[in-house]
């Protein structure tokens, strides 16, 4: 397990050294993801498959837990409850009207797209 | 017990650590008991929870997240983690290339222009405006687009925490409504909408659902950065 956090700290700080030079324009963990991606695809054919043996199992562990890590931002809503007294409705129609909009449009043009170019279905 | 212990527990990081990782396995476990009923969603459990506890004993969020931070730091690593799923569901990706490009670029622009034009029509000045635009983006990309907009990236990061849980919440009901069984398109479009709080729901659903949840969180935070411009 420890070397399974080594190993995505040290992707995370890979990202973190590229975003640096991409001015934020991509954050560093995301760029992170995409090192490990493509260490697993270049592990197919060279010994760093073993070495991220630990990072799998590490990352379906940290995974499974991933709601628990917006907790301590999610509690940062005790600081703006004046805004949330005075403007809280209006603020929660535009936050939840905006969200199911945005959830229709995007599984609709998915599916749409999807039976127009005749994929299958991995429901 | 003794005040002057209670001050000194109070006040240590270890403490909040600790009442953090308590409350979010029992709210885990409640959400568990009850997986028909998506208003258990076990990071909003745990946030109202801990918030009522910070507000019953007085306690400054600055003192909590001292200690919640060790987890908060998470974050980073976990979302490095989702290049795992991804490596092994390459499969899937592949195939559904086209649909999530197209579903991308059209949620992206539903998401931040519903967002600018329901703020406009409920009368909310222009910081608040640029500070609720990015939130359906994951909250790290989110505050730095909203800095970058001249918006208040603490109010960000709240709306970020509302829209991801308001996701988390409505997906399943709203999907089953809408007959909708394709659990690559349902977790995409959570993903998109609910960055990290709909990626925890969907993996907690369904595996391929959690891919491709957390692949639409990772392409929506560069979309959204790009097209927000054009609308502030």
């Amino acid at each position: 397990m420890l070397v399974g956090i080594t190993f995505l700290l040290i992707f995370q700080l890979f990202g973190e050294v590229i975003a640096y030079y991409l001015h934020g324009l991509v954050p560093g963990p995301v760029i992170g993801m995409a090192l490990i991606f493509g260490a697993l695809t270049a592990s197919k054919r060279t010994p760093i498959g073993k070495l991220m043996q630990p990072t799998v199992s590490t990352s379906h562990a940290l995974l499974a837990n991933f709601g628990a890590l917006f907790v301590p931002a999610g509690v940062g809503i005790i600081q703006h409850l004046d805004l949330l007294a005075e403007r809280g409705l209006t603020l929660f129609v535009t936050i939840s009207v905006s969200t199911v909009a945005t959830l229709i449009v995007t599984v609709w043009c998915y599916l749409a797209i999807k039976r127009l170019i005749g994929g299958t279905s991995h429901g | 017990m003794d005040e002057g212990l209670w001050v000194y527990l109070a006040a240590s990081p270890l403490s909040w650590l600790s009442v953090t990782l308590f409350v979010w396995i029992i709210a885990l476990k409640i959400a568990r008991a009850l997986p028909a009923n998506p208003l258990v969603n076990p990071v909003l459990l745990s946030v109202v929870t801990i918030a009522c506890l910070l507000s019953v004993f007085h306690i400054r969020y600055q003192t909590y997240f001292a200690g919640a931070q060790f987890i908060h730091f998470l974050l980073g690593p976990a979302t490095v983690a989702l290049g795992i799923p991804l490596y092994e569901k390459l499969h899937l990706v592949r195939a559904n290339l086209i649909p999530m490009v197209v579903a991308l670029f059209a949620g992206s622009l539903t998401a931040v222009t519903s967002t600018i034009y329901l703020g406009r029509f409920f009368g909310f000045d222009q910081t608040v405006i640029a500070s609720l635009a990015p939130k359906s983006v994951t909250a790290a990309v989110a505050m730095a687009i909203s800095s970058g907009l001249h918006g208040d990236p603490a109010l960000t990061a709240a709306v970020v925490i509302m829209a991801g849980i308001t996701g988390a919440v409505v997906v399943t009901p709203l999907m089953n409504a809408m007959k909708i069984r394709d659990y690559s398109a349902r977790g995409f479009a959570v993903g998109l909408a609910s960055h990290g709080i709909g990626t925890a729901r969907a993996y907690s659903v369904d595996p391929v659902a959690g891919l491709f949840s957390g692949l639409a969180m990772g392409l929506n935070a560069l979309v959204t950065s790009l097209i927000v411009h054009l609308f502030l």
